[in-house]
């Protein structure tokens, strides 16, 4: 466990450096001088040459890399030139939000994707199993922010049973709460549901040939403890580690989803410094997804050496 | 003799694998709907019955009717010619931008499967570095560093594809170096820049086939959301993307200018998945 544990953290090291590379790497594809265009605008001379001092723009690049990575490892992402604010402070303000999309969206996901899965494995080539990969195929090819507004139009114009847009805090009003987070919950887990699905019968399609199962069969089990009890358990061990990498996806589908129901969250975040050329909080969010993504590939790596015995031999 | 060399026409690889490709409802149908996006692409000029960036004041936001038949937008400019010109945006935005992925994938991930060592370390690990960032936020931080515009959309996008592309390709380079017909080739004494040109390649395509359409319907989607973020086709420019975000404004006055550009976006990705699937089927026959 130590070993395979070590071995892993020595990937993720270079992994990381390079991440962190390429993170910077993004403020020199700014065109001219970056102290200009990291200025905005009003172009203050004087914002240019704070700008120009805070980044070490007249130092050599590797140099410029050290003391901008040096500050990443203390905590610090740099700050937000409109909002003048830590970016690492504007993150954890913007997270808990996102989290709680996310969370909502993966619960969707796992219902309809693993239920969908199963029941086309075990009604395979029926009316269920074509069903099952339409909806597959539906959720993977529908673009989510194109979802959204048709739930907005369904839902909020047309019924008038939940709100377009906006976010109020679950302190403050849990019912309204949910009522604001379940469209666009559906609408960031419905892509991720299919892909589960697509796992989930695969794996259940080669655990349901299995000679385990056969012998579950023969001893003359219900055929229902067979598949939930006997199969299910074994098929989702892949598919919760997919799963997990799946995640790094829905944060991806979090930028889209917030801006179309206006929810505060991190999503947005990213757009609107992207709008306000607010660089410094773009190049932190991507290296704190990236690090996230990263870490939870690392979990997902760790659950699966846990949940596998095999790999433990 | 003649018959023989029918024979041999009937059988070679590409014939079966058309064949093996049409057989299959759901490729036949992504393929027909492709064929007829890149007609509707090609053929804009002559088929969009109004120019896609004409305003008309007597027509903002008009329902569907006979004169528009997907009704107008905000601006009193038709959908329909804006969904035709619209085409074009995203199958240019789909094709440069898997272009550019396998353009800098295929080479770096052959160089990496076939020299190995600390090349393949060194080229894995900026891989793993590229594919930690979501594909989105990465093409969304590269376009907005790179600026708004649709070149620079199709390039990020492109960029942020790249890894995929790099770690397929060795795989399968790993994979077939190992076959007895490229040990023949090198204990023939062929150099290592023909054997992975000549010996390597040709056997590593179909994968690369397949993928590439997947990709494109990956790409796809990424322009829109990226035009409907605002980083990709600028107004008035006709892009579905675009056309969806000036929708979202609208939705309760105005549905039809959130569907019909949707509807498009589905169906040629859908295509293009339906498509992609039905490839691996055919180029691979222990799929089924």
């Amino acid at each position: 466990m130590l070993k395979f544990l070590l071995q892993r953290l020595a990937t993720i090291i270079p992994t990381l450096f390079f991440v962190s590379v390429l993170i910077f790497g993004l403020q020199q594809l700014l065109p001219g001088d970056p102290a200009i265009a990291l200025a905005g605008e009003e172009r203050d001379p004087e914002a240019i040459r704070y700008l120009r001092e805070k980044f070490h723009l007249d130092e050599p690049l590797p140099m410029r890399y050290w003391y901008w990575a040096s500050g990443v490892l203390k905590g610090d992402l740099g700050a937000s030139m409109r909002i003048q604010k830590p970016v690492t402070e504007l993150i954890l303000e913007k997270l808990p939000v996102t989290i709680q999309l996310a969370c909502m969206a993966i619960v969707i996901a796992l219902v309809i994707g693993i239920t969908a899965g199963v029941i086309s494995a075990v009604k395979k080539d029926t009316w269920w199993d074509y069903g099952a990969n339409v909806f597959a195929l539906w959720g993977l090819s529908t673009p989510n922010f194109w979802l959204g507004i048709l739930l907005i139009l369904v839902f909020a114009v047309q019924l008038g049973w939940l709100p377009a847009s906006g976010y109020v805090s679950p302190f403050e009003d849990l019912k309204g709460n949910l009522s604001a987070m379940i469209m666009p919950a559906f609408v960031l887990g419905n892509a991720f549901a299919a892909v589960l699905m697509r796992h989930t019968r695969s794996a259940m399609l080669q655990v349901l040939s299995s000679d385990y199962v056969r012998t579950a069969r023969a001893k003359g089990l219900d055929e229902r403890v067979v598949v939930l009890k006997h199969a299910l358990r074994n098929a989702l061990i892949p598919v919760i580690t997919l799963g997990a990498l799946g995640l790094g996806e829905l944060l991806g589908g979090a930028v889209l989803t917030e801006q179309v129901f206006t929810i505060p969250g991190f999503g947005k975040l990213i757009v609107d410094a992207v709008f306000n050329r607010d660089y410094s909080v773009v190049q932190g969010v991507v290296l704190f997804t990236a690090t996230v993504y990263i870490t939870l590939n690392l979990l997902a790596d760790l659950a699966y050496f846990l949940v596998n015995p095999r790999l433990r031999v | 003799m003649a018959a023989v060399v029918f024979e041999h026409i009937e059988t070679t690889p590409g014939r079966k694998t058309w064949k093996r490709l049409l057989r299959r409802g759901g490729a036949l149908f992504g393929l027909s709907v492709v064929l007829f996006f890149i007609a509707l692409a090609l053929l804009a000029p002559w088929l969009a019955p109004y120019d896609p960036l004409a305003t008309s004041w007597s027509a903002v936001r008009a329902a569907p009717e006979a004169a528009h038949p997907f009704g107008s937008d905000e601006l009193g400019r038709d959908v329909l010619s804006r969904i035709i010109w619209g085409a074009r945006a995203s199958l240019l935005a789909g094709v440069v931008s898997v272009s550019i992925s396998l353009a800098l994938g295929v080479p770096i991930g052959m160089a990496a499967g076939y020299l190995g060592r600390w090349v393949d370390a060194l080229i894995s690990r900026i891989t793993d570095a590229m594919l930690a960032c979501p594909f989105l936020i990465l093409a969304i931080a590269l376009a907005a560093f790179l600026g708004p515009s649709l070149t620079n959309a199709m390039i990020a996008i492109g960029i942020s594809a790249t890894p995929i592309f790099i770690r397929l390709t060795r795989a399968q380079v790993i994979s077939a170096k190992a076959e007895d017909y490229v040990e023949a080739a090198r204990a023939l004494g062929n150099p290592h820049l023909r054997i992975a040109l000549r010996h390597i390649f040709p056997n590593i395509v179909a994968p690369l086939i397949v993928q590439a359409t997947l990709a494109i319907a990956a790409a796809v989607i990424a322009e829109a959301s990226l035009s409907f973020l605002g980083l990709g086709q600028q107004p008035p420019a006709p892009s579905w993307g675009s056309m969806l975000n000036t929708a979202r404004n609208y939705v309760d006055q105005a549905p039809w200018m959130a569907i019909w550009p949707g509807v498009s976006i589905f169906l040629l990705v859908l295509s293009f998945n339906l498509l992609g699937d039905g490839l691996r089927d055919a180029l691979d026959p222990r799929h089924k």
